[in-house]
């Protein structure tokens, strides 16, 4: 992970602060609003040049929000986001363009995310189209490259998506988010459609690519054992907030938070001895609504360990130690 | 030892413009009473259709049960009417799916959807019905059981729902319970709530519980024994301490090798099995997994090898099992 | 680096597209078979006319009036001995262009629209979509009739009228389809792209708008041919001598009796080439249906 492109420090190269965003709920004929739903409620971190950020949490807790809003497809209601030292909610137009150029996506869903109508090729060359960037036999030569790093036979160029498997589609979208050459890749769940065995192909081919190419990741899952694989650090949300934040090795084997707790006892381990015999915290009741999140601590309604401050005032965001990071007041 | 459910050689295929599809080739297994046994596999490989060939819900056309016996309380449910069939359904063998939005009728509150399997298989009145379901709503967890009867099923989370259909396959004591998929497209946490209750009911009841999944995780927390399958065939049967400690198959071998293991340190890559799965129409002679196999001989290409027991009650369909002694190194 | 795909090893041809697999889909209905080939059976005849018919529409051969159809005259003859089949013909020239072009029209006019309004949404597509509800709380023949009125009546006019008239429809479907679109993925990752809407609309979002409209182009085309031949018919569109199938239809009115020819050819070849052409779109339906699709 050292490099030319990263330097030997820790630089970093993804910078957010305060990071807030709000869907507006409408109701009634003259459409008022009559509250928001709070997807992302104030998220603050770092990634740095190089490393895998995993982002862990179940469904409603915004991660996949989150990907959107620091690429800017959705305007934060708040907070900022720094690529590389630029602020990227100032940019607009034809700078916010040039700049997507470093920064991409790799989609969950294989099927949706290829246009049916063009071919294989068309697909990959679209970005280099949209830039201008390369054209004719040029680009065709950059495509069947591209095609070949992931993997795939670069004489499939006049295929159609849908003649190709989940897992090869997937690839398809990796070639596309590589085709400029970026820096930082947002992976919003690109395993979570594939079949276990796919899986593993495309887990390692990531690697790869990163290792190759000095790639940075924000690798956004809810499968907690994929995240531990392939993530450097790993942060876990929970309704619209980053609960708690570190090493992953730290996370998986001291987990500090009570929801991070809950979490990794729920997850089931392939191993039949050690699962019959482990502890396992069942948490009682369903997740909030992120329209109507609970006062206090977000947590506070299903944590076994609440307390009377809990249910008043939200617990501040602080380093507990090496890089620890946990929202909680019963920690530290 | 009787077998509450066993099915012999069960073939289905799917009759289709593209062609044959052979979904399920010859699959047979025993299932105890009391036991709860995992069906394993990647998509395509023919565990849903399997069950739903049990319970003969499969379209027709295109689908057809070209073969196979399936003996539960001793009758074969293949030979049985429609009518017999509807009997059996619901009140000896219920079944619940990966997603209950779509086995919930959205317009109906839940407490007439479970009185009516009430009402219809055990004949109770009005009344009784909606004490019944009332009770079988706080046995599988939902708070305040009475006041939620009449509730629709979008008010309720997915956890919720799952434990709705789960009051509802319980309500008329069936001795079997399929569950496809039922947690897989729920969160981790309320996947952790759902396997919780079953095991708890499971023991109470003392049900029989088919579970139908492709995560390896949740059948290692589940179930007592598994069965693999792959492209429409059973390449093994094992209980499920014998089947992580040494799996016999390829296949098994190749499946959890792609997990990723707790190693501390340096991370490994992880082992995958090169290759797509099959496709079902038109299948060879030989093995499904040959093409993609480490193993592969001549012989699996031309013979499809048999299940053949290679411990206590662990079978294998492999010509190359000699060699698999020591593959696997675990965690 | 990783490995390739097993299977690699097949032919790595061009892949196949909608279009190609729609075709092959077509092929076997047998009801779209039927259309397509009857259809440009019908063009091709049309297009063909000053070759294969025998004279001029307009020549009058004042020896042979109101002959009934005979070797010479399969069609027969009118009341000025004109030929019954190479009016109907050279009168297919008229319809079938009148018709196609306000189709046209009719599609660039609502793709335009529709495509405006589903893309952009917000007070765009407010404003828009509240013109098309004006236009379409017309009637479509008093819209019509309202605009022959202000240019008077020839075909010119016709062309016009039944293309305004069907803007609004394909305005409606098309931003029906492009706010599906919109919502999808791959939209998505175009704009992650850097791609500009303009790129996003006519490179995404137009090709999947093709296929439904080339359906429904094909019906319309068959409800413009009707309506031609009706306003026509109503002495509003194609002017005497004009062969154009209405008015022939209305002319042969006075001699249905005696000389019913002259009015059952022109009503024959409408009924077949609507016909055709309704058969040709609901075979275009199903074969272009994306459930079935792989």
């Amino acid at each position: 992970m050292v490099s030319d492109k990263c330097g030997t420090g820790s630089k970093v190269l993804l910078s957010v602060r305060g990071l807030k965003r709000h869907f507006p709920i409408f109701h009634g004929l003259l459409r008022q609003q009559v509250g928001s739903i709070k997807a992302v409620d104030g998220v603050s971190f770092d990634v740095y040049c190089g490393e895998t950020l995993g982002l862990v949490g179940e469904s409603g807790c915004g991660k996949t929000t989150i990907g959107r809003t620091i690429l800017q497809l959705y305007p934060p209601t708040a907070g900022e986001v720094r690529f590389d030292g630029v602020n990227l909610t100032r940019l607009k137009g034809r700078n916010l363009r040039r700049m997507r150029r470093r920064m991409q996506m790799i989609f969950q869903d294989p099927y949706a995310s290829l246009n049916p109508r063009m071919t294989v090729g068309g697909i990959v060359a679209a970005p280099l189209k949209i830039h201008g960037v390369m054209r004719g036999r040029e680009a065709a030569r950059r495509v069947a490259e591209l095609l070949e790093l992931v993997g795939l036979n670069p004489g499939f160029v006049n295929r159609y998506p849908h003649e190709f498997s989940g897992g090869q589609r997937q690839r398809i979208g990796i070639a596309r988010a590589l085709a400029l050459q970026p820096d930082f890749i947002v992976c919003d769940e690109p395993i979570a459609a594939l079949d276990v065995s796919i899986q593993a192909q495309v887990v390692n081919l990531l690697q790869e690519l990163q290792a190759r190419f000095t790639l940075t990741y924000l690798f956004i899952a809810h499968d907690l054992s994929m995240v531990r694989h392939i993530s450097d650090r790993v942060a876990v949300m929970y309704l619209g907030k980053i609960v708690e934040q570190t090493e992953r090795e730290e996370l998986y084997e001291h987990p500090l938070h009570p929801y991070t707790q809950a979490l990794l006892s729920a997850v089931p381990i392939c191993d039949p001895v050690i699962e019959r015999q482990r502890q396992r915290i069942i948490l009682e009741g369903d997740v909030p609504s992120p329209a109507n999140p609970p006062a206090g601590c977000n947590f506070q309604t299903r944590c076994w360990l609440a307390m009377d401050v809990c249910r008043e005032k939200e617990p501040d965001f602080r380093d507990v130690g090496g890089e620890h990071w946990v929202a909680c007041y019963r920690v530290g | 030892m009787s077998s509450l459910l066993a099915v012999r050689n069960l073939t289905t295929r799917f009759h289709t413009h593209e062609g044959v599809v052979h979904a399920v080739s010859g699959v047979s297994f025993d299932l105890e009473k009391g036991e709860i046994l995992g069906i394993v596999g990647e998509s395509g490989c023919g565990k849903s259709v399997t069950m739903l060939s049990v319970l003969r819900l499969i379209p027709d056309p295109p689908g057809k049960i070209e073969a196979g016996e399936v003996c539960f309380g001793g009758r074969d449910l293949l030979r049985l009417t429609e009518p017999e069939m509807e009997r059996v359904r619901g009140a000896e063998i219920a079944m619940i799916f990966q997603d209950p939005m779509t086995s919930l009728n959205p317009t109906l509150p839940i407490g007439f959807q479970i009185a009516e399997a009430l009402r219809l298989h055990l004949g109770l009145g009005k009344r009784p019905a909606a004490d019944r379901a009332a009770e079988l709503l706080t046995v599988v967890g939902i708070p305040k059981a009475r006041d939620r009867l009449g509730d629709y099923p979008h008010q309720f989370s997915g956890g919720m729902r799952q434990r709705v259909m789960i009051a509802m396959a319980l309500s008329c004591h069936p001795q079997l319970l399929i569950a496809d998929e039922p947690t897989t497209a729920l969160d981790v946490t309320v996947q952790a709530q759902i396997i919780d209750l079953v095991q708890r009911l499971q023991a109470q009841l003392g049900m029989t519980v088919i579970w139908i999944t492709h995560d390896l995780g949740v059948v290692a927390r589940l179930v007592q024994r598994v069965m693999v399958m792959y492209a429409g065939h059973v390449v093994e049967d094992a209980p499920v301490e014998g089947l992580y400690a040494s799996p016999g198959h390829p296949y098994t071998v190749g499946l959890l090798g792609s997990l990723p293991r707790r190693t501390k340190g340096g991370r490994t890559g992880l082992t995958s099995i090169p290759g797509q799965p099959p496709g079902l129409v038109a299948p060879g002679p030989g093995c499904p997994f040959a093409p993609r196999c480490r193993l592969m001989t001549a012989r699996c290409l031309d013979e499809n090898p048999a299940l053949e027991s290679v411990a206590a009650g662990h079978q294998v369909a492999c010509w190359e099992r000699g060699r698999m002694e020591g593959v696997w190194d675990g965690v | 680096m990783t490995e390739l795909q097993v299977g690699s090893a097949e032919r790595a041809a061009a892949g196949e597209s909608l279009w190609r697999s729609a075709w092959r889909t077509l092929r076997h209905h047998p009801a779209g078979m039927m259309g397509l080939v009857g259809f440009s059976l019908v063009l091709l005849l049309v297009v063909l006319a000053p070759v294969v018919t025998p004279g001029d529409p307009t020549s009058m051969n004042l020896g042979h009036l109101l002959e009934p159809p005979s070797r010479l005259h399969l069609f027969g003859t009118d009341d000025l001995g004109r030929d019954i089949l190479t009016r109907v013909l050279w009168g297919g020239r008229e319809s079938l262009r009148v018709a196609l072009i306000a189709v046209v029209v009719a599609a660039i006019g609502g793709v335009s629209l529709g495509l405006t309004a589903g893309y952009f949404g917000g007070r765009a597509d407010s404003i828009l979509m509240r013109l098309v509800d004006v236009l379409l709380a017309f009637p479509t023949i008093l819209l019509v009739l309202s605009i022959v009125a202000a240019l008077g009546p020839n075909l010119g006019t016709v062309l016009i009228a039944i293309g305004l008239s069907f803007i609004p429809n394909v305005a409606r479907f098309v931003r029906g389809t492009v706010l599906v679109t919109k919502n999808c993925e791959y939209i998505t990752a175009a704009h992650l792209l850097g791609a500009t809407h303009t790129y996003v609309m006519l490179t995404q979002i137009l090709p999947n708008i093709l296929a439904p409209l080339i359906i429904y182009s094909t019906l319309g085309l068959g409800s413009a041919i009707m309506l031609t031949a009706g306003l026509s018919y109503l002495g509003l569109g194609a002017q005497p001598p004009s062969p154009e199938w209405g008015a022939m239809l209305n002319y042969g009115r006075d001699y249905l009796r005696d000389a019913w020819w002259m009015s059952v050819f022109p009503g024959l070849a409408i009924f077949a080439c609507v016909l055709f052409i309704n058969l040709l779109g609901d075979g275009l339906r199903d074969a272009m249906d994306p459930k079935l699709r792989v």
